[in-house]
């Protein structure tokens, strides 16, 4: 392809004109507004160059958020295109490329992050920690997470997307069969992405292992810390193998490599293994963390502690380990014959044991409790049922000689979204709700929240239970039409109609979220839904050290100790608190790193190169760079505690 | 009476949906092995639902005894660790479901791998179905002919179709006689059908491949025997040859509609040399060893 046609406008049509005028005009207001307010000091300063974990955390939930909106507006376009046969709003290419990005953002930029944001925010206070074990790295981390996902999030205006789907199978991804520079932008997206999570899980490892509060033993861990130390270490085994797998995909396509090629000794078939072994494990990635979130929550509001808190951390760490063996259930039909088949799919069914066990203990947990049902628990309660659903569908893939007819067809895109969306979506909902005085002091309107409960769960309903019957009837997913002959129309208009009912549910959790922070009170105490967990010891906001003095902790639910038994939290005196400083550094080097992406992708040598050594210079930097931090000083301690109305002791 | 509202509305669409399964093709089978997946279908669909209701059953039952507002002001929830028989059946009945399901999962699959059960003794006719972007050609290397987009099989006789692909990875389905089966370039896989009545089926490319896959359709027509052999001549003496400029011809890129040749490309453009039988050696070994067991 010549230099220049690579960059050529994909679709030049009035939607992706009135997108690039869009996009445009908002950059424009953004960086008008800040010069107006005169915010760009305090954007910089508080926030771009930030290292605490509770601000990353925050800017992790909101460009998950603005993913969400990407990905959300993709699922409507591809809805919207499907509801009637032969429909022509989008043709071929361009639905292509909508469902790849669609995938991609919603697993990688929207899931991840929002999960990873809210580990961010929580976990350092669950285990009672100043921070999370390396600040300046978790900083880096976020910033390289944001540069991969605006790194993809411009190739629809900018060469055009990706189009060889979120799974990217050789050799339909290579040169040949996918020209332009989209599975390019693919590869250096998650490339750069990839090693922000890497760290990630380095570093809450560290965290959790290292950090704990005096007192807290592993198995005194909060169930959702629990979940976010086997989930790091799942990223930790799991994300090399994809770094790997897309570097080699990087030079099949960049430098004629032949390790996907069908010919001259590559194995296509090597992706396939590749991808999903990391592939697998990262849905559980996504899940393991839910299930923490839902245990905190239901829990608390049952008003009883978690049961069988042995049977729970013994199943999530069994899930983990099957997780790395059952990838081969994403090919069945690649024609390994029926010996190996037989071996993933038990290994496959066996992951439905531990799940089944969390399930009961949830139910065993409201049992005999006092069950409030606000908005957090009542996403916890949808869940169940739903992704119980999810789970026996799941079930039903595993059996190998069902799962011929199931695979690639609508049914599998039913499975993986119940599971996702009750599992994943509404844990991420109900643990913001949950969470969201702890982060900014004040509640969601509860009323509010409730329909959007509603218009989620049966838009949800709508949306994917009519693909289970049409997945049966022969649609094969990523069709981007059908003929009027197949009898799939009424259902995918079902479906279209469910689509909307949950987009106008998002809507209304943002209108919830400007309408509490306009109208709900701020006087909402340290604890306002009578909860257990050491992250409500300290006060909502929660100020910049997280704990004035250290908490000494006894069981998994010491804050419910230290109001009802009368368990002493805090002992000693507030001494001075040393911090970490804030770095410009995180911010400049991830600059680089989109930089050096966008360069590759286009084959702008100078571009890699300057943009390389710059990256290799801020690593050096940093390693002859002599920061020692700085300490909150008791004085200024007191006085922040005293606007809290006291110290807790 | 909401609850009535809830159940009545559930019997209806149960019964909507079973009626409607007639015309669900997966389980609308038309042959052994399709058959056999159709039944692992139901016997999941009738052990899920059970799993399925036995949650909600629960769920609903926590919900409705434990709600706050059913409770005194004054409840105070007890605090439990676990129970070692409560915990047990919580881990044992789904190991006892899950057992259940594995092993009609291994005899269906070693069932659907294999020639269709009572054609054992038959030789199959085999296929050659190869996909390019975005179509598929179907070579009868015994009847020396080649059609592409649309096949013609004997009903009540054991077809073996080849599988491979001239281009990205497809998966061969035909719904109604069997499941899928990936088509790749460096490989050869094998699908084992037979149809047992005469008429119509919808065959499809089920892997994303590109800007052509949505039409990557062909079209299956089961005669009888007598019925075939009168196709086959009928072609031998009407259809032009396949020569190889043709062929490549034909693999450009693009959707054709239905062609027939007399002659097959397996001479100028042979299949992948690599068969997944090779790759999987100690597979072959172990099915042989088990066979003489019995
Ligand atoms: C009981 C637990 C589960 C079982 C037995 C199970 C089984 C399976 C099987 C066999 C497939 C492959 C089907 C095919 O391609 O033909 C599959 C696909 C998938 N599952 Fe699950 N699953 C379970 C839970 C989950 C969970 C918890 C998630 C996510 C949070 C999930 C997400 C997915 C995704 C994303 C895919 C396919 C993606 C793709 O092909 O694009 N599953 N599952
Ligand atoms: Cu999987």
């Amino acid at each position: 392809m010549e230099f220049f046609e690579r960059f050529a406008i994909p679709h030049p049509s009035p939607m992706i004109y009135a997108s690039m005028v869009a996009i445009g005009l908002t950059v424009i207001a953004i960086i008008a507004g800040l010069t107006y307010f005169k915010k760009w000091g305090y954007l910089w300063r508080e926030w771009l160059t930030t290292v605490d974990h509770k601000k990353i955390g925050i800017m992790y939930i909101i460009s998950a958020l603005l993913m969400l909106f990407r990905g959300g507006a993709d699922a409507v376009m591809m809805r919207l295109q499907t509801s009637v046969p032969d429909n022509t709003f989008l043709d071929a290419q361009h639905y292509n490329e909508v469902f790849t990005t669609h995938g991609v953002v919603m697993i990688i930029f929207m899931a991840m992050a929002f999960i990873i944001g809210l580990m961010n925010f929580i976990v350092p206070l669950q285990i009672g920690a100043r921070d999370v074990a390396f600040p300046r790295l978790n900083a880096i981390s976020f910033w390289l997470y944001f540069a991969g996902a605006m790194l993809f999030n411009i190739s629809f205006v900018i060469g055009g997307s990706p189009d060889a789907g979120w799974t990217n199978y050789y050799p339909l991804a290579n040169n040949e069969f996918s020209p332009s520079v989209g599975v390019n932008y693919y590869n250096w997206a998650l490339q750069i992405s990839g090693i922000g999570t890497l760290i990630t899980g380095i570093n809450f490892i560290a965290t959790i292992l290292k950090m704990r509060a005096p007192g807290m033993k592993l198995m005194k861990m909060p169930m959702f810390t629990w979940t976010a130390l086997i989930t790091n270490l799942i990223i930790v085994f799991a994300f090399p193998v994809l770094t790997v797998a897309i570097l080699m995909g990087t030079l099949d396509r960049q430098f004629a490599t032949n390790f996907f090629t069908t010919t001259a000794g590559g194995s296509d078939m090597m992706w396939a293994n590749l991808f999903w072994f990391w592939g697998h494990p990262e849905v559980y990635i996504l899940i393991l963390p839910a299930f923490g979130i839902y245990s905190e929550i239901i829990a608390t509001f049952s008003q009883r502690n978690l049961y069988g808190y042995k049977s729970m951390v013994g199943s999530i760490v069994i899930i983990s380990t099957l997780s790395f063996l059952v990838w081969v259930h994403h090919f069945f039909t690649m024609g390994q014959g029926a010996l190996t088949n037989s071996i993933f799919s038990i290994t496959t069914m066996a992951i439905a044991v531990p799940t089944g066990i969390k399930i009961f203990n949830w139910l065993l947990t409201m049992w005999k409790g006092k069950i409030r049902f606000t908005v957090p628990m009542l996403y916890s309660v949808g869940f169940i049922p739903l992704f119980t659903i999810g789970g026996v569908t799941g079930v039903m893939l595993a059996m190998a000689s069902a799962d011929y007819q199931y695979h690639n067809t609508m049914f599998l895109v039913a499975h993986f979204h119940n599971t996702i969306i009750p599992g994943v979506v509404f844990a991420m909902i109900a643990g913001l709700t949950y969470w969201w005085p702890k982060m900014f002091g004040f509640m969601l309107n509860e009323k509010i929240g409730k329909w959007g409960f509603w218009f989620m769960t049966i838009g949800f309903c709508f949306a994917f239970f009519p693909m289970y019957i049409t997945g049966l009837d022969g649609q094969a997913r990523r069709m981007y039409t059908y003929s009027e002959a197949s009898g799939f129309g009424p259902l995918n208009m079902l479906s279209f109609f469910g689509a909307g009912l949950m987009a106008i549910s998002f809507i209304i959790i943002v209108y919830n979220i400007y309408y509490s922070f306009r109208y709900s009170p701020r006087n909402v105490g340290d604890d306002p839904w009578n909860a257990r967990s050491l992250e409500w010891a300290t006060h909502n906001p929660v100020p910049e050290y997280n704990f004035a003095i250290a908490p000494q902790v006894k069981s998994s639910e010491a804050f419910w100790d230290y109001k009802k038994n009368g368990h002493q939290l805090f002992k000693g005196d507030i001494k001075d608190i040393h911090m970490p400083n804030n770095s410009g550094q995180p911010i400049i080097m991830a600059g680089l790193f989109f930089i050096f992406g966008f360069s590759f992708v286009f084959y702008i040598w100078a571009g890699v190169i300057i943009s390389g050594i710059g990256i290799l210079a801020c690593l050096v930097y940093r390693s002859f760079e002599k920061d020692d931090g700085h300490h909150i000083h008791v004085q200024e301690i007191k006085e922040t505690e005293e606007k809290f109305g006291g110290a807790k002791k | 009476m909401k609850l009535k509202l809830v159940l009545l509305s559930l019997v209806f669409t149960i019964t909507t949906v079973l009626t409607g399964c007639e015309s669900i093709l997966v389980l609308d089978p038309k042959g052994p092995q399709a058959e056999t997946t159709a039944n692992v279908i139901w016997i999941s669909i009738i052990t899920m639902s059970f799993v399925v209701i036995t949650v909600m059953v629960l769920l609903i039952i926590v919900l409705l005894r434990y709600r706050a507002s059913k409770q005194p002001d004054d409840y105070e929830p007890p605090h439990i660790e676990g129970n070692p028989i409560v915990e047990g059946i919580i881990v044992g009945v789904p190991i006892l479901i899950v057992a259940f399901l594995s092993v009609v999962s291994v005899q269906s699959l070693y069932k659907v791998e294999a020639t269709p059960e009572g054609y054992e003794d038959q030789e199959p006719l085999t296929i050659y179905a190869s996909s390019s972007n975005w179509k598929w050609h179907f070579s009868y290397p015994e009847q020396d002919i080649e059609t592409v987009n649309y096949v013609f099989i004997p009903t009540d006789r054991a077809v073996e179709f080849k599988l491979y692909s001239y281009g990205p990875i497809t998966s061969f389905w035909i719904p109604q006689l069997a499941g899928q089966k990936y088509a790749m370039a460096d490989m050869v896989t094998t699908i084992n059908l037979a149809a047992e009545a005469p008429g119509d089926y919808m065959g499809r490319n089920a892997n994303f491949s590109g800007e052509g896959f949505a039409q990557m359709k062909f079209n299956v027509t089961a005669l009888s025997p007598d019925e075939f052999d009168t196709w086959v001549e009928e072609i031998k003496s009407t259809a032009k040859p396949l020569t190889e400029e043709k062929f490549n011809e034909l693999l450009e890129p693009g959707h054709l509609g239905q062609l027939t040749f007399t002659g097959t490309h397996l001479g100028f453009s042979p299949p992948p040399e690599m068969k997944m039988e090779d790759m999987n050696m100690e597979d072959m070994e172990d099915m042989e060893n088990m066979e003489d067991m019995h």
